[in-house]
C-alpha cells in the first residue's frame, strides 16, 4: 500500500512540474527544438532544474543502505553502447519533434480532453509492447 | 535566430517539481523515474511490480485532469498534429523509447543527473533528432 500511495503521489508531483514547465504543452517543446527559428529556450531550464535536484537526491539516498519501502535500489545494469541505443533515441527524437509530446506529457495530456493525444498515447504503447515482443522472440 | 515566448521561472520551478518527484521515487522505492519504462514493463509485470506501475501513471493523469479542471485558463496546450501525425510520432516515440530503454525523464534527466555514459549519449541522440525534425518540418517542408 506504501509504495502505491508513494508511487501514486509521485505520478501526480511529476505530472504537475510537466504543466507548470509547458513540457505537456507541444507548441512550446517544438518552440524549444526550432533553433533556427523563432526559438523558446526554456525547456533547457527545466532539464537544469530536474538535474539540479535529482543529482544531489540521487547521490544522498545513496549514503542510506536501501530505500524506505523497498529492499534496494534499482539501478540500470547496462553500461555498455549499442546500437538500440543510438537508433531507438534518433527514432524517438523524430517522433518528439513530429507531435512535441514525449511518454511522460502525453499521459499528463491525455486528461486534457484532446482525442489525438490519445490516438498518440495508443499507438505509442502499441510500439513499445511490439517493440519488446519482437526482441524477447529475437533472442529466444 | 530570435528568442521568443521565453518563461525561465515557471520552467525552472516545473523542473524543481520533477527533480523532487525523481528523488522521492528513488529515496522511497529505489526506482529510476523512467515514465517510458514504468509504462513499457507495465506490461507483463504481476502483482505488487504491476501495481506501483499503474499507481504512478494514474498519478500523471490525475494531475492532468485534476490541472485542466481546476485551472483551465492557466493550463497551456497547443497541439498541431492531426490524427496521423499523432499516431505516426507516437508509434516513433513508442518504438524509440523502447528500443532505446528510456526517453527524456529517464535518460535526460535520471541519467543525466547519474552521469550515465548511456543515457547522454541517448539524451544527445533525441535532441540531435528532434532538431532536424522540426528544422525539415517548419523550414524544408
Amino acid at each position: 500500500m506504501k509504495q502505491i500511495l508513494t508511487a501514486f503521489g509521485c505520478g501526480l508531483l511529476f505530472g504537475a512540474g510537466l504543466i507548470v514547465s509547458q513540457m505537456s504543452n507541444p507548441e512550446k517543446v517544438i518552440g524549444f527544438l526550432d533553433i533556427t527559428g523563432q526559438w523558446d529556450p526554456s525547456l533547457a531550464f527545466v532539464m537544469a532544474g530536474a538535474v539540479l535536484v535529482f543529482s544531489i537526491g540521487y547521490r544522498l539516498a545513496l549514503r542510506r543502505s536501501a530505500p524506505l519501502f523497498a529492499s534496494g535500489f534499482s539501478t540500470p545494469a547496462k553500461r555498455e553502447l549499442d546500437k538500440a541505443l543510438i537508433s531507438g533515441s534518433l527514432l524517438f527524437g523524430a517522433g518528439w519533434g513530429l507531435a512535441g509530446l514525449c511518454p511522460g506529457p502525453a499521459v499528463v495530456s491525455s486528461g486534457f480532453g484532446e482525442p489525438r493525444v490519445w490516438a498518440f498515447v495508443a499507438a505509442m504503447v502499441s510500439a513499445m509492447v511490439l517493440v519488446r515482443l519482437v526482441r524477447q522472440r529475437a533472442t529466444r | 535566430m530570435t528568442i521568443v515566448n521565453f518563461t525561465p521561472i515557471s520552467a525552472l520551478a516545473g523542473g524543481v517539481l520533477i527533480g523532487l518527484a525523481a528523488t522521492a521515487m528513488w529515496w522511497l522505492m529505489g526506482r529510476i523515474t523512467g515514465v517510458s519504462g514504468i509504462i513499457g514493463y507495465a506490461f507483463g509485470a504481476r502483482g505488487a511490480e504491476l501495481a506501483w506501475r499503474i499507481a504512478f501513471v494514474a498519478g500523471l493523469l490525475v494531475a492532468g485532469v485534476s490541472a485542466i479542471v481546476a485551472f483551465p485558463a492557466s493550463v497551456h496546450f497547443i497541439m498541431d498534429a492531426g490524427y496521423l501525425g499523432a499516431v505516426g510520432a507516437g508509434a516513433l516515440v513508442g518504438a524509440g523509447t523502447a528500443l532505446a530503454g528510456g526517453c527524456t525523464s529517464g535518460h535526460g534527466v535520471c541519467g543525466i543527473s547519474r552521469l550515465s555514459g548511456r543515457s547522454l549519449v541517448a539524451t544527445a541522440s533525441f535532441m540531435a533528432a528532434g532538431f532536424l525534425t522540426v528544422f525539415v518540418v517548419r523550414h524544408l517542408l
